[in-house]
């Protein structure tokens, strides 16, 4: 199998958790909300989904719970930051932290094992493509994902929802002036980008690396937010966002494989690297940021 | 619209200085409540722990110089820190900083193993800082120049930072009689700051970390630059119209938190530790943050809650050791106490309206 092939083939997989956790946290910033927390929701959604299918609850139950659990601690989020008008920036950072540390605690007896994994999904006469056939044979999760995205997409372009989000994040007074209840939307909003957080980290520890490790997410959440900067607030960017990162991460495995002898360090830091170098180029351009940012993102909103 | 039964923030004429000042002890408070009470669910004996974590790492002088000896890193980070979010620049890659800090002091007695001298330690204090000053530019230079968040920025450089680490240690700087630890070599005897009482670990870098306190509040009470940063922080327009630039406090605000984490970090491998390490910080960069927030981003409070936040490591360590702990719980607890700390705060610009009696029994 040729490198090319041997990235096709991973990316959507790869990318899968930077993307569940990019598209949670898009709707989150569309609503007006910055939730620095993902890292924490994603490991705490990563240790439930394990610790279930550990116990033979299954993969659903795992997710599900993992969804739920990262769901609540977002809550928390919204409850201080939206009820209390708290700093975003800081309570983000604590989730995170709090997040980390609740994952630490309860996966303290489940550290370096292992489970099984789930199947993966071949489109009949796709899968047999030369070159670009391993595209198409991914697992249930990754084909959701595509999925979630298409839905999420379809809610920003045609729906009410869609743009009752969109208001409230970009004109908190008015929305409310014309009668949306602006806290309620952004509540809904966190606690949806907490659950996508969960998926992501339960996709991470059951699926992709079927295994726990304190850490393991390496990252991943803090990726997945600048992804919605790449994006530039719109899902399919953020979705290419995502494939990107999904290939970065393979080519580290790939150029070990092609016998590149770099050191694993520098391998490692790649995806850290290319976030900076993307951001700095995406950023520069300002009028782009202001033409699809969030105009109230991050700050409280006060009758 | 909202349900009539809940109450509603009003915002007060003007701040709490009550409030202000019983924030940090009753989230404190809070903290402890909750996290006690999850010990207790995980089975452990809230007596045990409430000795070990809260009572122990007072009890006897070498323990509490061990809360002293921790202090230093979190206090000189956390005043580097609180400057900057002042200004509202969110520079949350203090680990990153610190660890460049480490290396760049390292270097001198890595490369110079036989150098003697007075010389020594202070220059490698010095350059570490230098070194944290350095990482942190290129935040600052993504941020002025090419607008990216310092956020992501900052953070990222961290995991970066990290990974440098091992490489050094794993490669070029491991100690080549250390068995394959990723450690490099013991450092000489002039490369360790001096202590401060004899018997115990508390170095001359406390009275730095003193010294820098006092600094920082003259800088942000009494001199005009620090008082252009909160401006630009509390009223950016403002700080626009009055000519004050935005890019310079930027530069400014991650200068000196890369210095003073850098410092941190120099401190850490020429201090208690005696050589470069892979586990150099536990987090310091990070709870750091905590330490400033808690401190109410003022230098004096600051003195207050970095000892509080290293008397929790302390703390922690004897936990786990004699109450069957797990280490994340420090983490837990960490990050409750923020949460809990910055929902007290809120009642410093607001108060609770609840509704009255009557309107609730109308239905």
């Amino acid at each position: 199998m040729s490198a090319v092939e041997f990235i096709l083939a991973g990316m959507l997989a790869a990318a899968t958790p930077f993307l569940l956790a990019a598209l949670g946290e898009l709707v989150v910033e569309r609503a007006g909300v910055l939730n620095l927390g993902v890292e924490g929701l994603m490991a705490l959604g990563a240790v439930v989904a394990f610790v279930i299918v550990y116990h033979g609850g299954g993969h659903v139950l795992g997710f599900v719970a993992a969804g739920v659990s990262s769901a609540l601690l977002a809550l928390v989020f919204a409850f201080i930051t939206l009820g209390f008008r708290a700093n975003q920036v800081a309570t983000g950072l604590a989730i995170g932290i709090l997040g980390q540390g609740l994952a630490a605690l309860f996966g303290k007896s489940y550290e370096s094992l292992t489970i099984k994994g789930i199947g993966k999904i071949a489109i009949p006469g796709l899968a047999d493509l030369p070159v670009i056939g391993g595209l198409f044979v991914q697992d249930i999760v990754v084909w959701l994902s595509l999925l979630a995205t298409l839905a999420v997409w379809a809610t920003f372009a045609f729906t009410r929802t869609g743009l009752v989000i969109r208001a409230v994040g970009e004109n908190p007074k008015a929305a409310h002036a014309v009668g949306y209840p602006v806290i309620a939307v952004r509540v809904a909003a966190v606690a949806f980008g907490g659950m996508m957080a969960g998926f992501a980290g339960a996709y991470a520890a059951s699926v992709y690396t079927p295994m726990w490790a304190d850490g393991m997410i390496a990252g991943r959440g803090w990726i997945a937010i600048a992804l919605v900067v790449f994006g530039t607030w719109l899902t399919g960017r953020v979705f290419l966002g995502a494939c990107l990162f999904g290939a970065v991460s393979l080519m580290s495995l790939a150029a070990q494989a092609a016998g590149l002898n770099l050191p694993s360090q520098l391998l490692s830091s790649l995806p850290y690297l290319v976030t900076i170098l993307v951001l700095g180029i995406i950023s520069a351009d300002r009028r782009l940021l202001k033409l699809n940012g969030v105009a109230s993102l991050g700050e409280p909103f006060e009758r | 619209m909202s349900p009539r039964f809940l109450p509603t923030l009003v915002r007060r004429q003007r701040a709490s200085l009550k409030a202000t000042l019983l924030a940090p002890p009753l989230a404190l408070a809070v903290a402890i409540a909750l996290n006690l009470g999850l010990y207790m669910l995980m089975g452990r004996d809230p007596v045990a722990v409430v000795h070990a974590m809260l009572l122990e790492p007072f009890l006897s002088w070498s323990s509490f110089s061990e809360v002293l000896l921790k202090t230093g890193p979190l206090l000189l980070i956390a005043q580097g820190l609180a400057i900057g979010f002042r200004a509202k620049v969110f520079n949350i890659g203090a680990e990153g900083q610190f660890i460049l800090g480490a290396i760049f002091a390292s270097a001198i007695p890595i490369w110079f193993p036989q150098a003697t001298g007075g010389w020594i330690w202070p220059s490698m204090l010095l350059l570490g800082a230098l070194g944290g000053a350095l990482w942190a530019s290129i935040t600052a230079f993504w941020r002025v120049r090419l607008n990216a968040n310092e956020i992501l920025v900052s953070l990222m450089l961290s995991l970066v930072a990290a990974q440098l680490l091992y490489y050094l240690l794993l490669g070029p700087w491991k100690d080549p009689a250390g068995f394959n630890f990723p450690q490099s070599v013991m450092f000489q005897y002039d490369a360790i700051v001096p202590t401060l009482f004899p018997g115990t670990r508390v170095n001359v870098s406390l009275l730095i970390a003193l010294a820098l306190s006092l600094a920082a509040w003259v800088f942000m009470q009494k001199s005009f630059m620090g008082y252009k940063l909160q401006v630009g922080g509390l009223a950016p327009r403002a700080a626009g119209y009055a000519g004050f630039s935005e890019g310079g406090a930027i530069w400014l605000s991650l200068l000196i938190g890369g210095f003073a984490a850098g410092l941190a970090g120099a401190a850490e491998v020429a201090g208690p530790l005696g050589q470069l390490q892979r586990s150099i910080s536990t987090g310091y960069g990070y709870a750091a943050i905590i330490v400033a927030y808690l401190g109410g981003l003022h230098p004096i409070g600051i003195i207050v809650s970095s000892l509080v936040m290293a008397a929790i490591y302390i703390g922690g360590d004897n936990a786990m050791v004699s109450a069957n702990l797990p280490i994340a719980a420090v983490r837990v607890f960490q990050g409750s106490l923020l949460l809990a700390y910055l929902v007290a705060v809120a009642f410093v610009r607001y108060r609770l309206e609840w509704p009255h009696a009557a309107a609730r029994s109308t239905p």
